[in-house]
């Protein structure tokens, strides 16, 4: 029988493919963060001479920051790198995550159509041009995921005293490149992180209408998944990326990363300011 | 926002021939992946929709029923209980499977599984059953038997695990949930598009929606010739 022998060989090679390992012994280090590191090029421009110094190769999942903070509680990912002070610290507290650092920070902006329906250009207050955007019912598009910029979103709305709802405000579960495409196909405001925008803005049909506010804050965060839960997370790997990305060196990479001459992030882990970016 | 899709397509077929190693590399990561997928799941699916094509036993039409409707399982539930398995504290946490290879190799493995066996079943099920029970009579034992049978259908057999390929290289939402979309390591050609999109680098995209449309068509051209194959026998 021909074909007996052809299937037991397809299924020996089968075997075999999936036993192998299927990469290299080199050690991965597992980094759980958000698309704004990830897909502003950022990271692309560090991890090079991190991987390179320590030897480590770092796996990138850029995701929300609510989910990267979720692989971080569940032990699937070996550090976090987010945006969401808050969470990060009730992070901290319930015994997930150990020595968080400062790292860098941007600030968020609000940006709209060119032709700015709702008048928020000439707004400084970032909440009070949310509610003038609520009071005319102007296209928003929010992220309504769990990420960092939705959660500064929430906090806006809050201070500005505004439930959004109605069909003017369309929350689309997606990432920020998606929200600033989608915003700008459908003429409508969004917040987005200043990386993000500056990474997309040629791409898109949008004017940045409100900047510099010190609530537009937006500070990162890096914090090791604690190795008391999870016995087997790259702790060592996981503490050297820490301290090679607060080092002089780390820190330098970061505020040289431009796009267009453009700064995205701006690092804060050796002296902390404390102010927004003008 | 002056791309338009004349620009994009040139663009992909200059990276494509430049040798572009980022693009090679994610259809490497796809190829690998889904074949690795295919070689498993294949098999054991034909088994099986054998069985439940041959074998009489109670409850057999409920489970075909079962396995009829589980074609229509979205692969991003598929991806979802994959990923609970594997996560650290699912059921296989501790074989540290998420977000690797072998994750999306599984996640895939399942769907081409779900999607093989009731279309195999319908193969086998349609064919005359003769071909089995001659075999029998002439003394094969049934594991020949069985042999025969899927020796007489291999053109449909493989049509199947043809149209079973296609479906999971280009599958998107299991292999961006359990793989990560890790560049140079999960990320393949559908995860891929799905990034340079959402980043509005369409050129790429386009580029790697080329290399599946490619791939599609050699795949019909193979098949095409072993049908041809079969007709002059």
């Amino acid at each position: 029988m021909r074909l007996s022998r052809i299937s037991l060989m397809l299924l020996l090679a089968a075997t075999f493919v999936l036993l192998s390992p299927a990469q290299a012994e080199q050690k991965v280090l597992r980094l759980a963060t958000t698309t704004s590191t990830e897909n502003s090029g950022l990271l692309k421009s560090l991890l090079p001479a991190f991987e390179k110094s320590s030897g480590y190769k770092v796996h990138v999942i850029a995701v929300g920051t609510g989910k990267a903070l979720r692989m971080g509680q569940d032990g699937d990912v070996d550090v976090v790198m987010v945006h969401a002070r808050t969470d990060e610290d009730k992070f901290v507290a319930a015994g997930y995550g150990i020595n968080r650092r400062d790292l860098m920070y941007n600030d968020f902006v609000i940006v709209g159509p060119k032709r700015d329906p709702a008048g928020i250009g000439a707004v400084k207050d970032p909440a009070a041009a949310l509610a003038r955007i609520a009071a005319k019912e102007a296209a928003f598009i929010s992220r309504g995921d769990e990420s960092g910029t939705y959660k500064k979103e929430q906090a806006l709305w809050q201070a500005a005293d505004t439930r959004p709802q109605g069909k003017w405000y369309r929350s689309i579960g997606q990432g920020m490149e998606q929200a600033l495409q989608i915003a700008s196909e459908m003429q409508g405001y969004t917040l987005a992180d200043r990386g993000t925008w500056l990474a997309l803005r040629n791409k898109l049909d949008l004017d940045l209408l409100v900047q510099g506010d010190n609530r537009l804050f937006n500070p990162y965060g890096v914090i090791a998944v604690n190795p008391a839960r999870y016995p087997d997370v790259n702790y060592q790997g996981a503490m050297a990326f820490i301290a090679w990305l607060t080092s002089p060196e780390g820190q330098d990479q970061i505020a040289a990363f431009k796009i267009d001459g453009d700064s995205l992030f701006f690092p804060d882990a050796i002296q902390a300011k404390q102010a927004a970016p003008k | 926002m002056e791309e338009n899709l004349g620009h994009a397509s040139l663009y992909a077929l200059r990276l494509l021939l430049s040798g572009d190693p980022d693009l090679w590399n994610i259809i490497g990561v796809s190829f690998s992946v889904s074949v690795r997928a295919i070689l498993i799941s294949t098999p054991l699916a034909v088994v099986l929709a054998f069985l439940i094509a041959y074998a009489r036993f109670p409850a057999r039409h409920p489970l075909i029923a079962v396995l009829q409707s589980l074609q229509s399982i979205p692969t991003v539930v598929v991806g979802l209980l994959v990923y609970m398995l594997l996560s650290r504290r699912g059921l296989f946490g501790d074989l540290h499977l998420l977000f690797t290879q072998t994750a999306m190799v599984i996640g895939q493995i399942v769907i081409a599984f779900l999607f093989v066996v009731p279309m195999a079943h319908g193969v086998l099920a349609a064919a005359d059953r003769r071909a089995w029970e001659t075999a029998r009579t002439l003394g094969a034992a049934p594991w020949r038997a069985m042999l025969t049978v899927m020796t007489e259908l291999r053109f449909g057999l493989l049509a199947v695990a043809i149209a079973a390929f296609a479906r999971i290289i280009t599958e998107v939402g299991t292999s961006i949930m359990v793989g990560g979309n890790i560049e140079s390591f999960t990320r393949n050609i559908p995860t891929a598009i799905a990034l340079e999109t959402s980043k509005g680098e369409f050129a790429q995209g386009i580029a790697l929606g080329l290399v599946l449309l490619v791939l599609a068509l050699l795949l019909n051209v193979f098949l095409g010739m072993l049908q041809g194959k079969g007709e002059m026998r």
